[in-house]
């Protein structure tokens, strides 16, 4: 026997069974060995796993069972004792690692599976996570749609548009099958249906307001579900239909009165509408949280929107009725002005047409008196001129009276003689009193100057008045006229507490008292008198035929004059005496007493020369400059001349009478000079008379002049005769009364 | 030439020069201001204005020889010489400034300048006439006679 190291194999050699086990040993060497190949693969892909050192003893352990069963392959056959020994030093080894490994799995297992129960968890909370998304996106939806719906709402400011897109938008957002809106009406007991989304005009439906399911609607201001049996939703005959579930909500309507000035309006407005939302009756929907808030808010906005929509139809009804305001005022102001523009044409019609015949009666008339006339004649002349006379007084007196009234009565201010003003009184009375045989005296005090300066004309016409009423109402006895100089201490008189006259260096007061001995007045009638057109029946007598104008204008002119007039009686029969105080002003240091100023020259006589008139002459144009000199050398002027408006405002002083100023001067406008020279000289007295010459002396030249203040526009070319008599009218009268 | 014969030629010459329209009535106004105190009136005011107008006139031929005409400017000389030409009476001249501004007002430089020569023309000629006139009143003078009035 050969003495071989083999090993005898344990089984027998049967061929059949043989082959099996060793194809099955091959075959599991070789997936042991590709398993944990496959392991290390898939956990390099891998990132996460944790437990990498496990694998390398799990990997061993399955490395080595390949092993041993890799070595058995050879065991079936015989063999050497190096591959028994191989195998067993395998076999050992994979014993020790399969247990270290087996007693590792009892560690990590546990460890593993919790794993899996954490993915679970997670897997749950992103679930939920996904819920609670989705839940949000269905409200910020909701959101949106409140947020469009609140902008078509606003956008508009007609209420009904307001109300009717409410309605679509709302059926529209949440898929209603019906939306209606009741209204309260007017008297408040019954709730009208208005609009309804899909039922046509809805007309004569009406609940009483007082239902209990209405009344618990407005008593809170949520949605409330009620239901779709109440009156107020059944809108349709609903038939075989399963209805949907039913809505309501309160709309407050507010109105204007409700929003006090600090307060916002309290929930004490009564009046709510009411607005029903149907969802569609056969699904199966219910009314969600997030749809109720919907319908909330939608409310709230409809109540502000028909409020701003309540409030514009307030404003544009109150601006209708201001513009209608606006048209009837214009109207009634147009009108006014063409009334007097008309009246103010009259007048001027009036002041020349009228006076034309009359003077020229009173003139001829008297005239006639002259000559020689027999007795009955001469009455009859008497009583013409008596009659013309009186004619001319109311014609003067209406029109004098009425521009009195508008205040457009300027008092025409010259220096005026008043001893002879008071001998032309007399002088005119002087024929009345002789013929009724009454005396006439006049006494003027020594120290009432020779010449004032105020009116003379008006108070010609004062003083005539007040004589000729004393006349008029004196049958026998006489007038006796004084005059003096107020002093102080008379100046206050009992009669006028109130007047309280201080006269001045360049203004005295002056008295005057006119006392007859006629019928005198009862004191009662005093007041009276001087109010328009009111007579007093005692006063009537066959010569009174006044129009009861005079004593009012007397009265109207002496307060322009800033004085006082009235009358003292001591009763009928008694005499009456009428006293009037005015202020007149002196003739002061200017130049003025210098100049024969006789204005009692009729305005038809025009002075020829006017020496040492000193007058200022501006005019930017040499040739022109000097012609205009030349012209008012010629008629004796004193002549400065400048070229421009600095150098006029320089040189101008209150010696200057005049200033011609030509027109169209470049630099300086002509109006501003006019202005600054009035600026210059307050005292109206001491201002030179400021004339504009032009060119083209159009009445938007005549306005502009006027309106700053010149005193006159005379159209170039101006002759030697134009320019004396435009001279010869300023100094009579301060103005130019026509362009010349 | 005897003075008769000076004083017909002179109102002749007067009176044509109204009939054509060289002076107006403004003219006659300014004789009326010639008096004692004034001798020369006339004769100052017309040369004055001949001086004026010369000035004028250049100012308004430099004026409209510029690139970019300065229409304000030859507004306002035309507006002097208005003026002046109406104070003494030259009324071909003052209507040619009067056509002289419209077309300032249109910005038209061609048609000014037309009118501008026009005005000069005119000017030239009133010119000529006023210095025979006053040729004729020194030999009027000279001889012994006196300036006869012209209606």
């Amino acid at each position: 026997m050969e003495s071989c190291n083999c090993i005898e194999p344990q089984w027998p050699a049967d061929e059949l069974l043989m082959r099996y086990q060793y194809i099955s040993d091959f075959f599991i060497a070789l997936a042991y060995f590709s398993i944990p190949l496959e392991l290390i693969y898939f956990v390099k892909k891998s990132a996460v796993f944790p437990y990498r050192w496990v694998l390398v003893q799990f990997g061993a352990f399955i490395v080595l069972c390949g092993a041993t069963h890799l070595i058995n392959l050879w065991t079936f056959t015989m063999h050497s004792r190096t591959v028994a020994v191989v195998m067993t030093t395998a076999k050992v080894l994979t014993a020790v690692v399969s247990c270290a490994t087996a007693l590792m799995l009892v560690h990590i297992i546990p460890d593993l599976l919790s794993v899996k129960t954490r993915e679970l968890f997670l897997k749950n909370k992103a679930a939920e996570l996904d819920r609670e998304m989705g839940l949000i996106r269905t409200q910020e939806e909701t959101g949106r749609h409140v947020r469009m719906l609140t902008h078509e709402i606003r956008s508009t400011l007609d209420r009904h548009t307001i109300l009717k897109t409410t309605l679509v938008e709302l059926g529209r957002t949440l898929a209603l099958e019906e939306c209606a809106l009741w209204m309260p009406t007017r008297s408040g007991v019954e709730l009208q249906l208005s609009y309804t989304l899909r039922l046509p005009n809805p007309v004569g439906f009406t609940v009483p307001i007082l239902l209990p399911v209405i009344n618990q609607v407005f008593s809170t201001n949520r949605a409330v579900k009620i239901s779709p049996n109440s009156p107020v939703a059944r809108l349709r005959p609903t038939g075989k239909y399963m209805p949907g579930e039913v809505v309501a909500v309160r709309v407050p309507l507010l109105h204007l009165s409700n929003f006090q000035i600090n307060d916002w309006p309290e929930l004490s407005t009564k009046r709510y509408a009411l607005m029903v939302l149907m969802l569609p009756s056969d699904s199966a929907r219910q009314w969600h949280v997030h749809e109720l808030e919907l319908v909330e808010v939608v409310a709230d906005q409809v109540a502000v929107a028909l409020s701003h929509a309540a409030i514009l139809e307030e404003s544009m009804r109150a601006r209708d009725l201001l513009m209608d305001q606006n048209v009837a005022l214009d109207l009634a102001r147009r009108e006014a002005e063409t009334a007097i523009r008309a009246r103010n044409d009259f007048l001027a019609v009036m002041n020349h047409e009228m006076r034309t015949p009359m003077h020229a009666i009173i003139a001829l008339s008297s005239l006639l008196q002259e000559t020689e006339l027999t007795p009955e004649q001469r009455l009859m002349v008497e009583t013409i001129l008596k009659s013309s006379n009186l004619l001319a007084t109311l014609i003067n007196d209406v029109l004098d009276l009425s521009r009195l009234e508008d205040g457009s009565l300027q008092l025409d201010i010259a220096t005026f003689n008043l001893h002879s003003l008071f001998r032309e009184v007399l002088n005119l009375i002087k024929p009345i009193t002789s013929v009724k045989r009454l005396f006439a005296t006049l006494s003027l005090a020594p120290d009432i100057p020779e010449y004032a300066i105020s009116d003379e004309k008006r108070l010609m016409q004062i003083m005539l008045n007040v004589v000729g009423n004393a006349v008029k109402f004196t049958k026998e006895g006489g007038i006796s006229i004084t005059a003096f100089v107020a002093k102080s201490d008379s100046l206050r008189d009992p009669r006028a507490p109130e007047f309280f006259p201080v006269p001045s260096d360049s203004h005295f007061y002056l008295r005057v008292q006119v006392k007859d001995t006629g019928s005198g007045i009862n004191p009662q009638d005093i007041p009276k008198l001087f109010t328009k057109f009111a007579q007093s029946q005692t006063l009537a007598t066959r010569n009174s035929g006044g129009s009861g104008l005079g004593l009012a204008i007397c009265k109207r002119f002496v307060n322009l004059m800033e004085g006082q007039i009235w009358l003292e009686s001591d009763g009928l029969g008694k005499g009456c005496t009428a006293i009037f105080m005015i202020k007149l002003g002196i003739p002061g240091r200017s130049s003025e007493a210098k100049l024969p100023l006789v204005s009692r020259v009729p305005a038809d006589h025009v002075q020829t020369t006017f020496p040492g008139l000193k007058v200022l002459l501006m005019d930017d144009n040499g040739v022109s400059r000097m012609v205009t000199k030349g012209l008012l050398l010629h008629l004796g002027c004193e002549v400065t001349t400048v070229s421009a408006g600095d150098e006029c405002l320089r040189v101008i002083s209150n010696e200057h009478r005049v200033a011609f100023m030509d027109v169209s001067i470049p630099g300086k406008d002509i109006y501003e000079v006019a202005v600054r020279i009035h600026e210059k000289f307050s005292k109206r007295l001491d201002r030179p008379l400021i004339i504009a010459l032009t060119a083209n002396a159009d009445r938007v030249m005549k306005e502009n002049c006027l309106r700053v203040g010149m005193d006159g526009v005379v159209q170039k070319p101006i002759s030697v005769d134009k320019m004396r008599s435009v001279l010869s009218e300023l100094l009579d009268h301060g103005v130019l009364l026509e362009a010349q | 030439m005897e003075v008769g014969q000076l004083q017909r030629s002179f109102v002749e010459f007067t009176e044509s020069l109204f009939r054509e329209g060289f002076l107006d009535a403004q003219f006659c106004q300014l004789q009326q201001l010639q008096d004692e105190n004034n001798p020369d009136f006339v004769i100052e005011v017309v040369s004055l204005f001949f001086e004026d107008s010369e000035k004028l006139l250049n100012d308004l031929t430099r004026a409209l020889d510029q690139q970019d005409v300065d229409f304000k400017k030859v507004d306002a000389c035309v507006h002097q010489l208005k003026g002046s030409s109406s104070s003494i009476g030259a009324e071909r001249v003052k209507n040619a400034c009067i056509a002289f501004r419209n077309f300032c007002d249109e910005l038209n430089i061609d048609a000014c300048l037309r009118c501008l020569q026009h005005v000069k023309q005119e000017y030239l000629l009133v010119k000529n006439k006023l210095e025979t006139l006053f040729r004729l009143e020194q030999q009027i003078l000279a001889a012994g006679g006196a300036i006869p009035m012209v209606e």
